[in-house]
C-alpha cells in the first residue's frame, strides 16, 4: 500500500500498537536546553530513575542565558543562574552531551543539533520546546514536547504517540525577488489561518521547497507549529545530504554510505494518499509583515491592516478588533512607513549564516535609523565565529547593530532583558502574541531582510525598494 | 496524582480563540527549576492591572465570584497553542482547574493536560457558547457535571453531551497513573526492536 514520507517514519519507529490510534514510538535523539531540561532531568532524579543511552540525548544553554559580550552563568533574570546551574549539575550526573555556555557547539537547539549532524534524515526527534519542528528540514520527524513527556522519552527512549493525519503543503514554481522562505510560511498561516495545520504533520513539497537552500528550509518548517501543525517535515535531498556530510555527528565513510542509501528512500510514494492537500504559487508571495498578535495576522508589506468587519466570523473579528486596539493600529492603516522603535534580527527561525548574510548584505555601507535600538543574535556559537570570520559583524557594527553572544534573547521576555512598553519592534522571530516580548510590546514579524530595511528607515520598509547593491 | 472519574463544579467562560500559552502562562511568570508555584502568574498579564504588584483587574472573569472557584473552563477555539511550556497546565492546575472545554486545543497543551490530571473536553464551539450562557445566568447554581467513564458532559438543564478521548488519555486521567510505569512494562518489545534497529540503522546508535 503506498505510503507518505510521514507514515514510513511513523512504521519504522513502531515499537507496537497501542490501539485508538496511539503507538509507542522510538525517539532516537532528545534534545533539552536550560529552561525545560532542568525540570525534565530534576523530575526523573525525584522519582529515582536514570536516563537511558544518555549518549543520544544533547543539552544547550539557550533560552534564558544573557547575550551580552562576555555573558556567564549570571543572567538578567532574577532566578536565570538557578536554571544554569541545576541543569548543567542534572546534565553533568545523567552523563548527556552538555554544550555550555563557553563551548563552541552552544547556541540555539534548533540551530546547533542540524548544524552538528544531531539530527539525520529519517529520525524521530523530541525537545520540550514547541520549534522543535524546525528540524523536519532535514527530513526528520521532529515535534515538541512537554517536560512530563520529555521525563518519559529520557526514561525509556520511547514516547505514546497519536499518529496525526498528514497533509501535503505544495509550493509551485520560484519565489519572486526579495521574497523568502520567512514569507512563504507566513503566507500560508495567513492564507488558512493559525489554525489551519490542527490535526496534521505537513510535508512540504513543490519546485519553491526543492529550490530552497538547506538554511532557509528550517526557518520554513520552524513554523509550521504557529499553523498549529504537529510539525513539518522536507523530505531529504542532494542539498540535506551534502548540508550533512562531514558534520561533527553525522555519519562518515561506509556508515556515511549506508546511512544515504537509507536515505534515499525517505519520501512519499507517488500514489501516496494524503488526508489533505494544499497547493500555492510561489508567484503569489510577496514580502509580508505582521500587523496583530497572531502569526496569521499578516498582510502584503505594501498593504493595510484589514478591517475586523471583513473577518470570517464573530470570533475572529473579535480577535481582530482586541489585536488592532493592542498594538495601536485601525483598519486602512499603511504597515509601510508606520514608525519603529527597535529591530530584532535572532532566534531559531532566523539566526543561521545565510540569514546573517543577507541582512549584512542589505545594511552594508548604511546606517540604522537614528533612535533605533537593533540588535542581531547569532543563532549559535560556531554562526557566530564564522560570521566574524567572514567579517559581518563588523559591517553590523558599523551600521548601528549591536552584536550579541547566541542564544533565543529577546524572541521572548523571560523576565530578563526585554523590549519596552508599548515599544513597537520589528522581528525575525515566530510569535508576536501580546506581551511577548516586552510588557505591553508591539511585535511586528517579518522576514530578516525586511527587519534589517526597517532599522535603515526607521519605519517598516520595504527591502524590495531598496537597490540592488549585490 | 488524583485519579478523575466525575466531577461536578462551578465552570467559567472564557471565550476568545486562538488563547496561547505566553498568555495562560507569561514567561516572565515562569521563575523557578520547578512545577511548583505558578499558579499566581496564571493569565497574569489579564487577570492583574498591574502585574509586578498582583494589582488584580476586576473586569477579568476568574476575579469575580464564583468564577474564583471555577473548576472548569469554558472557552474558544485553539486554546492553549503557542509555546509547549508544561507550565500552563501546571498553573492552571494549581490555580484549581480539573477540566477545560473548547472546540479544539493546541496539541502539546493537550497533551500536557492529560499528563496533570487536566481533562481535555471537546465540544463543537455552539455548545461551548449555549453552555456559557447558563452558567451566566446563575454560576454559583448553575453547575457542569463531567463524567470521565461515560465521556458525557451533562449541562446544569440536565442536557448529555458526548465528547470524544483516547484510551491511552482517558486510562491515565482515570487512574491518576504515571506514564513511564506502563511503558517500562513493555521493555522486551523496546530491546526487541532496537536489537532489529541497530542492524538496520547503525548510524543511530552514537
Amino acid at each position: 500500500m503506498p505510503r507518505t514520507l510521514i507514515d514510513k517514519l511513523w512504521d519504522e519507529h513502531t515499537i507496537s500498537d497501542l490501539g485508538d490510534g496511539a503507538t509507542l514510538l522510538y525517539i532516537d535523539r532528545i534534545f533539552l536546553h536550560e529552561r525545560t531540561g532542568s525540570v525534565s532531568l530534576k523530575g526523573l532524579q525525584e522519582a529515582g530513575r536514570k536516563v537511558l543511552h544518555p549518549e543520544q540525548v544533547f543539552c544547550t544553554m539557550d533560552h534564558i542565558v544573557d547575550t551580552f559580550p562576555g555573558r556567564g552563568d549570571e543572567t538578567v533574570m532574577p532566578s536565570g543562574k538557578d536554571f544554569i546551574v541545576t541543569t548543567r549539575e542534572a546534565a553533568l550526573e545523567a552523563g548527556i552531551n552538555l554544550f555550555d555556555i563557553g563551548d563552541e557547539r552552544q547556541g540555539i537547539v534548533h540551530v546547533v543539533s542540524a548544524e552538528q549532524g544531531i539530527t539525520l534524515p529519517g529520525f524521530t526527534q523530541v525537545c520540550p520546546d514547541s520549534h522543535t519542528c524546525t528540524l523536519g528540514a532535514i527530513g526528520a520527524l521532529a515535534w515538541g514536547i512537554g517536560s512530563t513527556e520529555g521525563e518519559h522519552a529520557l526514561a525509556t527512549k520511547t514516547l505514546v504517540v497519536s499518529k496525526p493525519k498528514v497533509m501535503c503543503v505544495k509550493f509551485e514554481g520560484l519565489l519572486p525577488y526579495g521574497v523568502t522562505s520567512k514569507d512563504m510560511i507566513l503566507f500560508l498561516i495567513g492564507k488558512f489561518t493559525a489554525a489551519g495545520g490542527s490535526g496534521y504533520a505537513i510535508e512540504f513539497t513543490g519546485q519553491g521547497i526543492k529550490a530552497l537552500p538547506q538554511e532557509s528550509r528550517f526557518t520554513l518548517c520552524n513554523m509550521a507549529v504557529e499553523f498549529s501543525a504537529f510539525t513539518g517535515l522536507i523530505p531529504p535531498d542532494d542539498t540535506t545530504f551534502n548540508y550533512l556530510e562531514g558534520r561533527p555527528y553525522a555519519p562518515r565513510n561506509e556508515a556515511w554510505d549506508s546511512a544515504l542509501a537509507h536515505w534515499g528512500t525517505l519520501k512519499s510514494d507517488d500514489s501516496a494518499a494524503f488526508d489533505a492537500e494544499i497547493s500555492i504559487d510561489c508567484a503569489d508571495i510577496v514580502p509580508l509583515i505582521s500587523w496583530g498578535t497572531s502569526p496569521g495576522h499578516t498582510v502584503a508589506i505594501d498593504g493595510t491592516v484589514p478591517d475586523p468587519d471583513a473577518a470570517a466570523d464573530d470570533d475572529e473579528r473579535a480577535a481582530w478588533a482586541r489585536a488592532q486596539e493592542y498594538m495601536d493600529l485601525f483598519p486602512g492603516k499603511k504597515m509601510e512607513g508606520l514608525s519603529i522603535d527597535a529591530a530584532f534580527i535572532g532566534s531559531c527561525t532566523n539566526s543561521r549564516l545565510s540569514d546573517l548574510r543577507e541582512v549584512a548584505r542589505v545594511v552594508k555601507g548604511r546606517h540604522v535609523a537614528e533612535g533605533i535600538k537593533a540588535i542581531v543574535v547569532p543563532g549559535s556559537s560556531q554562526v557566530k565565529n564564522l560570521a566574524e570570520a567572514e567579517g559581518i559583524d563588523a559591517v553590523l557594527i558599523k551600521a548601528g547593530f549591536e552584536w550579541r553572544e547566541s542564544g533565543c534573547s529577546m524572541c521572548f521576555f523571560a523576565g530578563g532583558e526585554h523590549f519596552g512598553e508599548r515599544e513597537r519592534v520589528i522581528s525575525s522571530t515566530n510569535r508576536n502574541f501580546e506581551n511577548r516580548q516586552g510588557p505591553k510590546t508591539r511585535t511586528h514579524l517579518a522576514s530578516p531582510t525586511t527587519v534589517a530595511a526597517s532599522a535603515l528607515a526607521g519605519k517598516i520598509a520595504d527591502v524590495r525598494k531598496l537597490g540592488n547593491d549585490s | 496524582m488524583k485519579p478523575f472519574t466525575k466531577l461536578t463544579a462551578i465552570a467559567a467562560p472564557l471565550l476568545r480563540i486562538n488563547i496561547d500559552t505566553d498568555a495562560i502562562i507569561p514567561s516572565k511568570e515562569m521563575r523557578s527549576v520547578g512545577k511548583h508555584g505558578l499558579s499566581a502568574g496564571m493569565f497574569a498579564n489579564w487577570r492583574y492591572s498591574d502585574p509586578s504588584n498582583r494589582v488584580e483587574n476586576p473586569e477579568f472573569i476568574l476575579n469575580g465570584e464564583p468564577y474564583r472557584r471555577a473548576e472548569i473552563l469554558l472557552t474558544g477555539g485553539n486554546f492553549g497553542c503557542g509555546s509547549s511550556r508544561e507550565h500552563a497546565v501546571w498553573a492552571m492546575r494549581e490555580w484549581g482547574f480539573r477540566a477545560i472545554v473548547a472546540p479544539s486545543f493546541g496539541a502539546i497543551f493537550r497533551g500536557n493536560c492529560v499528563r496533570n490530571g487536566i481533562l481535555p473536553v471537546v465540544l463543537t464551539d455552539n455548545v461551548i457558547k449555549s453552555l456559557s450562557v447558563e452558567v451566566e445566568a446563575n454560576p454559583h447554581i448553575n453547575r457542569i457535571t463531567l463524567d470521565l467513564p461515560k465521556q458525557t458532559l451533562i449541562s446544569s438543564r440536565g442536557i448529555s453531551y458526548s465528547f470524544e478521548i483516547a484510551r491511552a488519555d482517558k486510562e491515565m486521567l482515570l487512574l491518576g497513573l504515571d506514564p513511564i510505569g506502563i511503558t517500562l512494562r513493555s521493555d522486551e518489545d523496546i530491546l526487541a526492536f532496537t536489537r532489529a534497529d541497530r542492524v538496520k540503522r547503525p548510524w543511530v546508535y552514537l
